[in-house]
């Protein structure tokens, strides 16, 4: 039984098909990267999956639950699909650890001493430890989307959806983020990643996702995808992007 | 006709002064109570109630504070009601007051980064939690500037109560100079008070976009 498995998934924007039929299984533990050109839906099917899109056909079950159409509220979502957005979106008027502990302590209900102890916990995970009463601004990039990764983390989510968390980075804080993202996969985190770091996405996923035009154009795993692609599309977005 | 002293000029227009001071936070304070609620409801709340709230902020945004404080004290004459000044100059400008900070602050709510929701929605927060822990803290910060700033305008729109024979600053300018007929000195003295009472509060705005800016919020 796969984790999460979408089945035949249609999405318009006005007269725009963005997404002409998705069917995607995922398995627990599985990191995914989904890689194409931009426009080619990659975002839109990640923002499905958590709801922040509704879809106009298809279906999307989490272990064996409905997830799309209503069936969970966003609080049950939330404790089922994290999400770390390109753009950080971390509270500004909050604290680091505040940050961290709003949604275990009024979506959850958890009390506030123990989601202190959760919110420390994540935050030691993604190497934030010393900087729990910073301010978001008082921060480098690459420090505030580790607070995001934690952020979601503490809801503790079956699945982590990131999209394009470096492309909003300098270069030289690019790296930090993805050893976060590295540790979790090795915890066996399912990962869903739309991505640009190709030298990530072929070392650390187990498989990867090729959109092309709103379809999977052609999915496997990173080596023989990068090496030996099938399709011309893919092979030309390989010799565009490496 | 009796001499006028300066000093008597002075002390009317001060006595009177106490009136526009009041009339500005029975205003103020008014206008901002019905203001927010205006807000939330208009945020939040069905279509129909958008469109209303939307026609009365247009409606007030759209004719003259004279004629909306006319229609409070003559108009209501008319339908029966009998009014004093007082109580035409207090719902007339406390309406216009609202409708201006509800549009002010429909702006800064809608000026939060659409990140916000969606983080906050992700997060499992549904609308009143996110309004409540992530998008009001943000707006209340970008709206003070501009709100102390619209009240030297609220200030000021206290003058046109003269009309309707409420005794503020402007209208006890106008009895002095009938009877002392010194109008260069008591217009001039009238308008140092308006200034008096606005110039702190614009310099006070002012200081606060900046610290805004400072903060590095927006």
């Amino acid at each position: 039984m796969a984790l999460v498995s979408v089945k035949d998934l249609h999405k318009s924007f006005g007269e725009l098909e963005v997404l002409k039929g998705i069917d995607l299984e995922i398995e627990a533990g599985e990191v995914v990267s989904i890689i194409g050109r931009s426009g080619s839906g990659k975002s839109t099917l990640l923002r499905c999956l958590n709801q922040l899109e509704r879809h106009d056909w298809g279906t999307i079950h989490l272990a064996d639950q409905r997830l799309d159409g209503g069936a969970m509220s966003p609080g049950e979502l939330s404790q089922n699909v994290g999400m770390v957005f390109q753009s950080f979106n971390l509270f500004p008027h909050k604290t680091v650890i505040e940050n961290v502990m709003l949604a275990p302590v009024v979506v959850k209900q958890t009390p506030k001493a123990e989601a202190r102890r959760i919110a420390e916990q994540v935050l030691d995970k993604v190497g934030m430890s010393e900087k729990v009463d910073a301010y978001p601004a008082q921060l480098s990039g690459g420090q505030q989307q580790r607070v995001a990764i934690a952020r979601a983390l503490a809801m503790n989510p079956k699945v982590l959806l990131c999209d394009e968390v470096t492309s909003a980075l300098d270069p030289e804080l690019v790296g930090e983020v993805l050893r976060v993202l590295e540790d979790l996969a090795r915890e066996g985190m399912t990962l869903i990643l739309v991505t640009h770091e190709m030298t990530f996405a072929r070392d650390v996923s187990h498989r990867v996702v090729f959109m092309h035009q709103g379809r999977i154009h052609e999915s496997g795993d990173p080596q023989t995808l990068f090496t030996q692609p099938r399709t011309p599309e893919l092979k030309q977005f390989i010799a565009s992007v490496v | 006709m009796t001499d006028f002293t300066l000093w008597d000029i002075v002390r009317n227009l001060l006595l009177a002064g106490r009136w526009t001071v009041v009339l500005s936070l029975i205003a103020f304070a008014g206008g901002a109570i019905v203001g927010l609620a205006l807000t939330l409801l208009r945020m939040g709340g069905l279509k129909p109630i958008r469109w209303l709230i939307r026609l009365y902020v247009d409606l007030f945004q759209g004719t003259p504070l004279l004629m909306q404080l006319f229609l409070a004290y003559f108009g209501a004459a008319v339908l029966g009601f009998d009014v004093s000044a007082w109580t035409a100059a207090s719902v007339a400008l406390t309406l216009f007051t609202s409708a201006f900070l509800c549009d002010i602050w429909r702006g800064c709510v809608e000026a939060v980064p659409s990140g916000q929701w969606q983080a906050s929605r992700v997060l499992g927060l549904n609308y009143l939690q996110s309004m409540r822990h992530v998008i009001l803290p943000q707006a209340l910060r970008l709206a003070v500037p501009p709100t102390v700033g619209f009240s030297v305008q609220v200030i000021k729109g206290t003058a046109l109560a003269s009309v309707i024979g409420f005794v503020e600053l402007t209208k006890a300018g106008t009895m002095l100079n009938n009877a002392a007929f010194a109008p260069f000195t008591i217009f001039a003295l009238v308008a140092f008070g308006y200034f008096i009472l606005c110039y702190p509060l614009s310099r006070y705005a002012r200081h606060l976009e900046k610290k805004l800016y400072g903060a590095g919020i927006r």
